[in-house]
This record gives C-alpha cells, sequence and structure tokens, in this order.
C-alpha cells in the first residue's frame, strides 16, 4: 500500500506512535512534507469527521484519531516553516465567558487542523476583548465561538458588537455554533454562519478563506 | 419512612423532581457562575426549590451537588470547599422535607475526559467522587444519584466510590443518550445495552437516563432499557429541546403533554419518573397526578 494511504489509515485507527513512525518514514522517502499533511494526515481526518458525522465512530475514536494527527503534525511542523509553505488560514476559536462545555468546541478545532487551518483556541470562559485582541495580534481571518448553554449565548453579541466597533467586522467572519444555538439566532445577533457541528464549521472557514 | 427500594420492589411508582439549574437562575444565580457556590452563600434558597418540589409532589429531592465533585469544583477554584459545598447541599434538603421525601445526591461528571482520550487518571476520578460521596453520606442522604454520564468508566467510578462509601445507600446511575441513525448511544459511544450491562456490574440498584432528550424519545430510551435489564428503572427527561424565542430559551413541552406521555413509560415499566431541564414544579405535579392513579388502579 502507499505510504501515505497507510498513514491515513493509521490515522483513523487513533495509533500516534504508528502515524509518527510513518511520518518519519515518508520524510526519509523525500515525500514532500506538505504532500504527507495533505495526503495523509489531512485525508485520514476528512474520513474521520465524515465517520462521525454519520454516527459510525464516537467522540472517543476523534479524540485518539485527533492526537495521532498530532504526532505527525509536531514532525511536519518545523518542515513546512522552513520550506516556507503557509498554512492555508488562521482561525482563533473559544468558548465563551460564563461557559465551561469544551467539547464541541474542541471538536471544531480538532476539524480545523484537520483541515490544515492554524487554530489559535483560547479554551473556555474566554472574555469578549479576548477573542479581538487574540483575531487582531494573530492576523486571523475567522474568529468561532461556542456556547453550550442557553445563559452565556448572549456573549457572542457582545463579541460581534465589538468587532464593529473597532472596525474588524468588514474583514474578519464570525462563525458560532453549540446546542442550544439556531440559525435564525446566529443572523439575529450578527454572525456569518451558524455551524450546526464540526464539519459544517470546516465548511464555513474554507468558503471564507477561498480554499475547496 | 420505608426504604426506597421495597416500595418500588412492591410496585410503588416513584416521582422525582425536576430541573434544578434553572430555578437556580431564576433566583438569582449568574451566568458564569458556580452553582454550587450558592451552597454557601445563600442556602436558603436550596430550601425554596426544596420547597416547591415537595409541594409539587416529588417523593425524591434532588441536591444541589450535580457539580459537587473537587475536580468539577476546581474549575472555579472552590475544590478546598467540597465537604461544605456538599453537607451544605443536604442540610438544606433535609431541613425542608424532613421523612416526607427521599433526600438523594445528585453526582454528575467530573468535567474531564479520562485518559487516554483526555488527560485525568481514573485514580483521581474516584478519590473525587469518593470524597464528594463521603460528605454526603455523612450529611444523611438517603440515596445517590449518579447522573448524565456519557462515558460507562466515568459512571463505574462514580458508582463503585458511591458502593465503597456506603455499601447501604441505594444507587442511582443514569446516562444521556443522542438519537442516531444506528440507535441511542451516547457522545462517547455506550449503548443502552452496554450502559445497562456496565450499570449494573458497577453496583447500580436503579438505572436509567436523563437530560438531553423530551419525552417522546424517552419513551423508546425506556423500552430499550427494559429490554436489557430487571433493575428498577428511572427516565427523568427534558421538557423537549429548548427553543430560543427573543433571546430566551423555551421548553416546549407542558406539563399536561409530558404527563399524558409519562403513561407510557409506566406501560414500559419505569419505575421512578422525574424531570431534567426546562422541567418545572408545575411539571412534577402533572406527572404526581398520572402517577397516584396508575398506583391506585
Amino acid at each position: 500500500m502507499d505510504i501515505l494511504q497507510q498513514l491515513s489509515e493509521i490515522l483513523q485507527k487513533g495509533d500516534a506512535d504508528k502515524v509518527s513512525e510513518l511520518t518519519k518514514n515518508a520524510i526519509a522517502n523525500k515525500l514532500g512534507p506538505k504532500v504527507i499533511l495533505d495526503d495523509g494526515l489531512i485525508a485520514g481526518m476528512a474520513i474521520v469527521g465524515e465517520k462521525f458525522k454519520a454516527h459510525e465512530i464516537f467522540l472517543p475514536d476523534v479524540l485518539l484519531a485527533a492526537k495521532a494527527m498530532y504526532a505527525g503534525m509536531d514532525l511536519l511542523k518545523p518542515l513546512l516553516i522552513k520550506e516556507g509553505i503557509p498554512t492555508i488560514g488562521k482561525v482563533v476559536i473559544g468558548t465563551v465567558q460564563g461557559d465551561l462545555h469544551d467539547i464541541g468546541k474542541n471538536l471544531v478545532g480538532i476539524m480545523l487542523k484537520g483541515a490544515g487551518f492554524e487554530v489559535i483556541d483560547l479554551g473556555n470562559d474566554v472574555p469578549p476583548e479576548e477573542f479581538i485582541e487574540s483575531a487582531q495580534r494573530e492576523g486571523a481571518q475567522v474568529i468561532g465561538m461556542s456556547a453550550l448553554l442557553t445563559t452565556t449565548m448572549p456573549v457572542m453579541k457582545k463579541v460581534i458588537d465589538m468587532t464593529k466597533e473597532c472596525g474588524i467586522y468588514e474583514r474578519i467572519k464570525i462563525v458560532v455554533g453549540g446546542a442550544p444555538l439556531s440559525a435564525e439566532y446566529a443572523q439575529e445577533i450578527g454572525a456569518h454562519a451558524y455551524c450546526f457541528d464540526a464539519l459544517k464549521a470546516v465548511e464555513c472557514v474554507k468558503g471564507y478563506i477561498g480554499v475547496n | 419512612m420505608r426504604a426506597l427500594l421495597d416500595r418500588i420492589k412492591e410496585h410503588e411508582v416513584l416521582v422525582g423532581d425536576g430541573a434544578m439549574g434553572t430555578m437556580l437562575f431564576s433566583k438569582g444565580l449568574k451566568t458564569g457562575e458556580c452553582p454550587e457556590r450558592m451552597n454557601l452563600d445563600l442556602p436558603e434558597v436550596l430550601e425554596e426549590i426544596a420547597k416547591l418540589y415537595l409541594e409539587a409532589g416529588a417523593d425524591i429531592i434532588q441536591t444541589n451537588t450535580f457539580g459537587g465533585s473537587p475536580l468539577k469544583l476546581s474549575q472555579y477554584s472552590l475544590d478546598a470547599k467540597t465537604e461544605e459545598i456538599n453537607v451544605n447541599a443536604v442540610s438544606a434538603v433535609r431541613k425542608v422535607v424532613g421523612e416526607r421525601a427521599y433526600v438523594s445526591a445528585s453526582c454528575g461528571p467530573c468535567g474531564r475526559l479520562l485518559k487516554p482520550y483526555g488527560d485525568v487518571n481514573p485514580e483521581e476520578v474516584s478519590a473525587g467522587f469518593e470524597r464528594q460521596l463521603r460528605a454526603v453520606v455523612a450529611a444523611g442522604v438517603d440515596m445517590i444519584c449518579v447522573e448524565t454520564m456519557t462515558d460507562l468508566t466515568e459512571a463505574t467510578l462514580a458508582i463503585k466510590a458511591a458502593k465503597s462509601v456506603s455499601p447501604t445507600i441505594p444507587v442511582c446511575a443514569t446516562m444521556t443518550f443522542d438519537p442516531t441513525p444506528n440507535g441511542f448511544f451516547t457522545i462517547m459511544g455506550v449503548s443502552i445495552k452496554q450502559a445497562s450491562k456496565g450499570l449494573a456490574e458497577a453496583g447500580a440498584d436503579i438505572i436509567g437516563s436523563n437530560c438531553g432528550n423530551g419525552i417522546e424519545n424517552m419513551i423508546k430510551i425506556a423500552v430499550e432499557f427494559r429490554k436489557h435489564t430487571p433493575l428498577p428503572l428511572i427516565i427523568q427527561s427534558n421538557a423537549g429541546l429548548p427553543e430560543m424565542k427573543g433571546g430566551v430559551p423555551v421548553y416546549p413541552e407542558t406539563p399536561q403533554f409530558m404527563a399524558e406521555q409519562s403513561r407510557k413509560l409506566l406501560d414500559c415499566g419505569v419505575n421512578i419518573i422525574g424531570g431534567c431541564c426546562g422541567t418545572t414544579p408545575a411539571h412534577i405535579a402533572a406527572i404526581r397526578k398520572m402517577v397516584d392513579k396508575f398506583n391506585k388502579s
């Protein structure tokens, strides 16, 4: 089997050690880091995302696959930087202030990284200012916000209002998600998109950044 | 007060209470605050809520200790107060209900994922649950309810912690399932069949489901549980899934609707019916009425 195909399949099984070993092999075989990333790791993670969406696999499988993906990415990152290959885009994500639920947000982070984006994860209970400061400092194209509680959803509007006040609303896209949200609510508060799940988030971000 | 498990054995259906979180918010809990902080600052609020559910006819009143394990409390830097938080919660409910209802200690997930999926060791999780449950047992609870679990290993650790602290206090254990095209599973991938087996093997006396679904899905969940377990069953449904109306979450299922539907839970052999998110004392009162008719028949 093709080594990249093998890498994708081992990643799907969540075997971090084996992914690390195969990535090293691929690098030793003079496959470029971008090819290993795209056709090995990202290809594998895309299948994990699809299977999770189809309920064929569950959260534990995704988390193990993500660990395996990171094991490979850690080896590729210095090479990608050395060759001057940029990430396809930068996204700042976090669970809004007052909310400690991060499973959904973490899944979005995993899937975005798995699609090749650079993700700045601010964690949970993130104050509105921090989203703004981080997005400006990092030059992120997208801010992603998550909330699981009906009581913390209004914080999203606060963040969006702040992006308008400081003049970045026009050039930054804001995507929101979380169990109690709806497309109507997202529209009402001025978000650019409501993402029902992590794959939808990836699709939206890809659309905004102009990759397919 | 007669032993809870004896009453179930004699085919009496018992009524649990309704939502705690929404009640706390209506009584002054602020967004982002630790709900269990109320136990330190405003225990009189806990008494008010217990009184409302007691008057609605609940046989079992839960304590405000869902996030009372030190691992969870540490997210708010309140882990040093684990004992005080848990003891106060039990005392508040007991003060109101006396021997008129059972005081049930709520014990929710620790908020961290176990290795290898997350970063926490099972020993740490066990020790945390033990510390919390030792406090509620010392304060005199009548039962322990391990609830809203999605990871069977974590649920098992909590049940075993409860049994190690007190081998005699009944332990109820519930998990939260999502509907999928292939049936009901927790987000961690646990089926109802696996839950039935795992929760029983860990030593739970009563098993079932709470949260995540409205009553109609809960009926399907109950039917599935009954296929796989002879143990007493508990079902605590949400009042549907919240819809945002003018920026305010509204739970669509009315007391009357839930009570009518709950009748079907009795037909499939559920022994305790209560409510979860969005249910109110009015929902519990309606369920009480329906259950009373059933118990008399």
